[in-house]
């Protein structure tokens, strides 16, 4: 009973070669662009978000500025305090070695990193030029921002250890003449002055970072800026899901006591860029499966109309409406299923090919890969869309009153 | 025995204006007749045949069908009725054009689903050599002549052994000798096999051969 609605679907779709292929070839061409355009876009937002904890970590645990308080806090007293400002406390971590122990209880995180951040001038002869100098263990700084991948001169390990090392931003190191083995005079804000050796240089995609920026051991830091050796301005924290951080931050900054900033606070304005860059792929993909969608919906209703006669003759002879919609529906469906399985074939192909594609600089290979959850919406949506797209003209087929296609 | 029954059939149309195109038609169908309905043209044959045959259902009154009241079952229903217990043939041969004979024959008897597809074939085969169109059966019908539709036509409405054919004008297209080829074969059909069929006609001498002639005028019968 099944099979003679298919059968007739079937010999619909065959003697209508030119237009099924028509359709097929637009869900093919809509589904594989859907695929590749999105799975683009993890690969772009991939390389992005790895951009990003080059330079910022996930989480950053510091001390916020406090306000001066009143002296005397007592209960149906009017407090006053003239004059409000931040208070020149110290902006150091009170307790690091207690907080980093209490962060690395929490299963999400990865990777630990306390660091100092201060300015310096760098000096050399009589020319200073001012930057900020971080503090850092080399080796958990490395695991967290990956900085050996940035390194293009030098080499970073021989920082592990060595108080007098530094690492240098590329823009330093040109503007002042330096390179490996050199010797670089800091001078700190506290007025303390060293003498350090050059052993790295680096490359981030940031030229004002590059010129600025550098890193040295925590002790040399903390002697910098005349502390000991539990003086931390910052913990940074890698975790295992980077889009959980805003809330998962929250969560260390309860246990901490300390602000807790997120990557992705931090990155507000590029955040928002991202934002467009998504809802622009996403946007214009749904549209290109939307325009397959309505080749199908098109081409059946023409169908319909063709075979107006047709759907008359079987309604009178006992056909249902349900088997005019099943007969039409099979159509979209059949054109729906090759166009769908043409177009994962499609896309498959593109992003093999762009893969093995160079693009240099940061990126490196074209990022784009299988991805998997894209194959999957892309099918789930294409069926939706194909089943739309037959299912209206086919409720329109199966409204057909016969008697006014007799009469005509 | 009665094959098809009607009581006080009345049916409107509405547009453009409200007028009765069908006035109190009672009248019944023994089985194994010929019957012919004449009548001017307007007077309301097309629209009482749409009746009769389940696919109109706009009206008031009654109508059975192999002894089943059928007015007033679900759309489903009454295709299920067609499927089984009536064949039709129109004036303008009405065949899927994209189909060979020998699938336009077997249609109805797939959609029924009883039947092997093979039993089906064979049944197929076997009305179209009666009607001698055997020669065309693998041919797409749109190949065929206006007279050799028709008699294809006749096959399908046959292939489910229905209770009884409807016609609207079968011969209104067809020359005087393609005419004389269907009159003859209902009229077999009738003796033979005890086929009943009320059929829509122009033709005088179809009118004369049939067992049993009712006359439309204006709505009514007289
Ligand atoms: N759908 C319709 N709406 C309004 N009037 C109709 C419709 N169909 C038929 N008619 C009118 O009903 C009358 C009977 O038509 P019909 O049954 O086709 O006549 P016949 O088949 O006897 O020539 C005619 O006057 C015709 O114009
Ligand atoms: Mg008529």
């Amino acid at each position: 009973m099944k099979n003679i609605n298919k059968d007739i679907a079937v010999t619909y779709l065959i003697t209508g070669k030119r237009m099924t292929l028509i359709a097929t070839i637009g869900v093919l061409i809509g589904m594989s662009l859907y695929i590749f355009m999105n799975s683009m876009l993890v690969g772009f937002d991939r390389i992005s978000n790895d951009t990003i904890f080059k330079n910022s970590p996930q989480i950053r645990i510091f001390k916020d500025d406090a306000i001066s308080q009143p002296l005397y806090q007592e209960e149906g007293v009017q407090n006053i305090i003239i004059n409000p400002k931040i208070v020149p406390a110290s902006d150091a971590i009170d307790n690091p070695n207690e907080i980093i122990n209490l962060i690395q209880k929490e299963d999400f995180v990865t990777t630990i990193s306390p660091q100092i951040t201060t300015t310096v001038f760098y000096n050399i002869g009589k020319l200073q030029v001012p930057g900020t100098v971080t503090g850092v263990n080399p080796e958990q700084a490395n695991q967290m921002f990956n900085i050996k991948s940035n390194i293009v001169e030098g080499d970073f390990e021989n920082m592990n250890n060595n108080i007098n090392a530094i690492a240098l931003g590329r823009g330093i190191a040109k503007n002042l003449s330096l390179s490996i083995g050199d010797n670089i005079n800091i001078t700190s804000s506290k007025g303390v002055s060293r003498n350090l050796k050059v052993v790295a240089i680096f490359k981030t995609n940031n030229t004002i970072l590059d010129k600025t920026k550098s890193y040295i051991n925590l002790n040399a830091a903390q002697q910098l800026l005349l502390q000991g050796n539990t003086y931390i301005t910052d913990i940074n924290v890698s975790i295992k899901d980077p889009e959980k951080a805003t809330i998962q931050g929250q969560l260390l900054s309860k246990i901490t006591g300390y602000k807790a900033e997120s990557w992705l606070e931090a990155n507000e304005s590029i955040m928002a860029a991202f934002k467009m860059r998504r809802l622009v792929i996403t946007f214009v993909s749904l549209t290109i499966l939307i325009v397959a969608g309505f080749g199908i919906y098109n081409i059946l209703n023409m169908t319909v109309s063709q075979k107006i006669n047709d759907i008359a003759i079987l309604k009178a002879i006992g056909f249902k409406g349900k088997d005019v919609i099943s007969i039409f529906l099979t159509q979209a469906l059949t054109v729906g299923f090759i166009g769908i399985v043409g177009g994962i074939l499609l896309a498959s192909l593109f992003i093999a090919i762009l893969q093995t594609v160079y693009i240099g600089g940061d990126i490196g290979y074209f990022p784009i890969g299988f991805e998997v959850q894209k194959f999957i919406q892309g099918i789930i949506i294409g069926g939706l869309i194909t089943f739309l797209a037959g299912y209206l003209p086919a409720k329109k087929a199966a409204q057909v009153d016969p008697i006014s296609i007799f009469r005509k | 025995m009665k094959i098809l029954e009607v009581e006080n059939i009345n049916k409107y149309f509405y547009d453009p204006i409200r007028f009765k195109v069908l006035e109190d038609i009672s009248f019944s169908v023994e089985k194994g007749k010929l019957m012919s309905m004449i009548g001017k043209s307007g007077s309301g044959k097309s629209t009482l045949l749409y009746i009769l045959s389940t696919m109109d259902t706009d009206y008031q009154g009654k109508l059975w069908i192999d002894q089943e009241l059928v007015t007033g079952k679900k759309n489903d229903a009454l295709a299920e009725i067609r499927n089984n217990k009536i064949g039709f043939v129109f004036q303008f041969h009405y065949l899927l054009q994209e189909f060979s004979c020998l699938k336009n024959i077997m249609i109805p008897a797939l959609k029924l689903g009883i039947a092997s597809k093979e039993a089906i074939e064979d049944k197929a085969m076997k009305i179209m050599e009666i009607l001698d169109i055997k020669e065309q059966a693998l041919k797409p019908a749109n190949k065929l002549s206006g007279g050799q539709q028709q008699r294809v036509a006749i096959a399908r409405a046959l292939i489910n052994d229905p209770a009884i054919i409807m016609c609207d004008e079968p011969t209104g297209n067809l020359d005087s000798k393609n005419t004389a080829i269907i009159l003859d074969i209902f009229k077999n059909l009738t003796k033979e096999m005890k086929q009943t069929i009320i059929t829509v006609t122009h033709d005088e001498s179809f009118a004369l051969q049939s067992d049993e002639v009712i006359e439309l005028k204006d709505g009514h019968l007289i």
